[in-house]
């Protein structure tokens, strides 16, 4: 008697709301290529960190206090008194790094395997929405501790407000609520971290998850594998997300928790760059830090205002460090999706780019020497130029033919055998006989091994750039 | 151009670490010590609670992690008129301190955070005699701080001794010497301080030790959800080629 009662409390919901229609088109029945690798994480280990920062957040917002006299003291009483409050500050803050790192990541798989090129244009452009509320999120959450750093920090950025010409002051002034960052700005930036930012986020997400799953997952051989489908109308390269993706996603879940976990546990401060060494005093507006830096995330940008010598066209060339990327899917012309059958022109301005956004990112936390203004100079005209000279490089160089399906990725247990081979020709064992007449074998290395090696691995590199 | 910046990449993060700690004497932490823990807080009731106080840290906090029964931390630690559930607050009003000192000579609960041990460790070793300044000692880490060398019944008095620079330069202190002893020997001197940076380490987090021995069990957790996340990926993903 009771299955057929839940059964047809079953038919009762399925009759008004299209739940297993959901549930099969997002999930049991969604198609996504069969070939996804390590990059193909960072999707879902964003989501996981969004859920952490919400439910985290949740429970700090009911110790913390938006005052100016109390906030500091609040953060501290959430880190003593309150029962597991560490464990949950310490979560928030790493899972904000967390977040970038996971984020940076995902791009970078966007930009290697031309995830955003055309049919996909808009899933990267609610992606680059999504980054920039991360943004906002983020600094405006920073504020939150009333630390020295977190103060200090909002006083430079709201103050580069006041750089546009005519409403410039005025727009400062609008946004702090006050001449100087005070306790009206403070309440202000938690009711935008706490409701507004985060409502914005996740109807972000939605749409960028909804944009996703019309037009299917992008892979790393960019190939649409919507084009050769089986007599039954599914995708022969694809597999259901569900369950072949959800376990998968778990095993990434798990590398990732392990590496949150060892921050958490034992190096929250992940010296200085997590949580800022000066962020441990509490915000004096009348004592200036001898060094400002913003958290890591904000420095590749920060390096490019401060490159810039002009104020006002420095900040015009941070925000345009951010708008090229949303440009991105229309200055890349190339007929190829992914890196794998692009040109050498393309791998090495990647390359390039990379590197210039590294650079940016630790220039960005140091203090503005000439020497270091110069090479900000240098790198900041890289990244530019890797976006603007797009057009240009992606339509002159060659490709290589695409494969009609998806060609085949050694998984990692495949790659044992090669690493181990590679290990051995490293290493010469030796018998050696010890002080009481037994043998052991050593291990030592073997210069010539380990430079057959090097130099294997720097031409197949410098194939792979040509 | 590649070389060039492979090189440039990986001495950039050597020249922060160089930078970084020059001139500090390195503090021994060991915060499973708590003999060495117990002995800061004495030293840090006797010699700072007059002026700084450590407003995060609870009396009964210090009597829960080191182990201690409430009565021998109110009798030993604790000053007079303290009771358990209090935070170490200072004597001092604020009225006063900035009638003596021109300022309120900050809380000391996250001093070790913001600064780091082999800074305070340094730092309260740092003192020497300097008859320009209003109270008579200047110190080699905090140029012109307005502190006195609370400490310096037990260390004595130092004296700088400069190194030879030319005419006109500013002159740069080389070492100092101990010129009036105290009444402890420079060794004795060293574990007192050593004890007092250790016990503001602990006050700065004092749930990091706990915090990393719960740590061993969350990975070790982890490291076996990951094992079986893996075998249940593999067995599902037998069939895809």
């Amino acid at each position: 008697m009771k299955p057929t009662r839940v059964e047809a409390c079953c038919h009762w919901v399925e009759k008004r709301f299209p739940i297993s229609k959901l549930w099969n088109d997002h999930m049991a029945q969604y198609y996504a290529p069969k070939n996804f690798n390590f990059w193909y994480f960072f999707g879902s280990l964003a989501l996981l960190v969004l859920v952490n920062q919400f439910i985290t957040g949740i429970l700090l917002t009911m110790n913390y206090k938006p005052d100016a006299k109390l906030a500091f003291d609040s953060v501290e009483y959430i880190m003593r008194d309150v029962d597991w409050g560490w464990l949950v500050r310490y979560m928030h803050s790493t899972g904000a790094s967390a977040f970038f790192i996971v984020v940076y990541l995902h791009m970078f798989r966007g930009l290697m395997y031309g995830s955003f090129k055309q049919p996909r244009e808009l899933i990267w452009t609610f992606g680059m929405l999504i980054f920039l509320c991360l943004m906002a999120e983020a600094f405006m959450g920073y504020l939150l501790p009333w630390g020295q750093m977190s103060y200090w920090g909002a006083q430079v950025i709201i103050s580069l407000f006041s750089a546009i010409p005519v409403i410039g002051d005025d727009l400062s002034l609008w946004i702090r609520g006050d001449y100087v960052i005070s306790d009206a700005t403070l309440n202000r930036f938690f009711a935008f971290h706490v409701i507004a930012v985060p409502l914005v986020l996740l109807m972000l997400v939605f749409l960028h998850i909804v944009a996703l799953h019309e037009v299917g997952s992008n892979n790393p051989d960019g190939i649409e594998i919507k084009e050769s489908k089986d007599p039954w109308g599914h995708p022969v390269d694809g597999i259901p997300f569900h369950p072949y993706y959800t376990v998968k996603d778990i095993v990434g879940v798990g590398v990732f928790m392990f590496f949150f976990a060892t921050v958490i546990f034992y190096m929250p401060e992940m010296g200085g760059y997590f949580l800022e060494h000066a962020n441990f005093i509490p915000a004096d507006p009348l004592k200036t830090p001898e060094h400002i830096a913003p958290v890591w995330y904000f420095t590749p940008f920060y390096a490019i205002l401060r490159a810039v010598p002009d104020k006002f066209a420095g900040v015009i060339a941070m925000g345009g460090a951010i708008v090229v990327l949303f440009l991105l899917p229309w200055l890349d012309r190339s007929p190829v999706k992914s890196i794998r059958y692009r040109g050498g022109m393309f791998k090495k301005a990647l390359a390039l780019f990379v590197i210039s956004f590294l650079v940016l990112g630790y220039l960005g936390t140091q203090p503005a020497t000439p020497g270091a203004v110069t090479a900000a100079r240098i790198f900041t005209a890289i990244y530019f130029g890797f976006f603007l000279l797009m057009p240009i490089y992606t339509r002159w160089e060659k490709t290589k033919p695409v494969p009609k399906s998806l060609t085949h990725t050694p998984s990692l247990e495949e790659c044992i055998p090669c690493i181990k081979a590679t290990f051995e020709e490293m290493i010469v064992k030796q018998e050696v006989e010890t002080a009481d007449g037994r043998t052991s074998t050593q291990l030592r290395p073997n210069p010539a091994g380990i430079m057959a090696v090097l130099v294997r691995f720097a031409k197949n590199l410098k194939a792979s750039l040509e | 151009m590649k070389k060039f910046m492979a090189l440039i990449l990986l001495l950039l993060p050597l020249s922060v670490f160089a930078s970084a700690s020059v001139g500090l004497q390195e503090a021994d932490i060991d915060l499973s010590d708590k003999a060495s823990l117990q002995r800061g807080a004495k030293t840090f009731v006797t010699y700072c609670l007059g002026c700084h106080s450590a407003k995060h840290m609870r009396y009964k906090r210090i009597a829960i992690d080191f182990g201690m029964e409430d009565a021998d931390v109110l009798k030993e630690i604790a000053p007079v008129g303290a009771a358990i559930y209090d935070q170490m607050h200072s004597a001092m009003n604020g009225h006063d301190a900035n009638k003596w000192f021109g300022t309120q000579p900050p809380d000391l609960s996250l001093i070790a955070r913001s600064r780091g041990a082999d800074w305070l460790y340094s730092y309260l070793k740092g003192f020497y005699v300097d008859k320009s300044k209003p109270l008579g000692v200047n110190n080699t880490v905090f140029e012109d701080v307005g502190m006195p060398n609370m400490l310096w019944q037990l260390q004595g008095l130092q004296t700088p001794v400069y190194k030879n620079t030319a005419e006109g330069e500013t002159k740069v202190i080389e070492k100092l010497v101990l010129e009036e002893e105290g009444t402890m020997s420079p060794e004795e001197f060293d574990k007192t301080v050593n004890d007092l940076v250790n016990f503001l380490v602990y006050v700065g987090e004092p749930v990091q030790l706990e915090r990393e021995q719960m740590g061993k069990y969350v990975l070790f957790f982890l490291l076996m959800f990951l094992v079986l996340a893996y075998l249940l990926k593999k067995e599902y993903w037998k069939d895809i080629h």
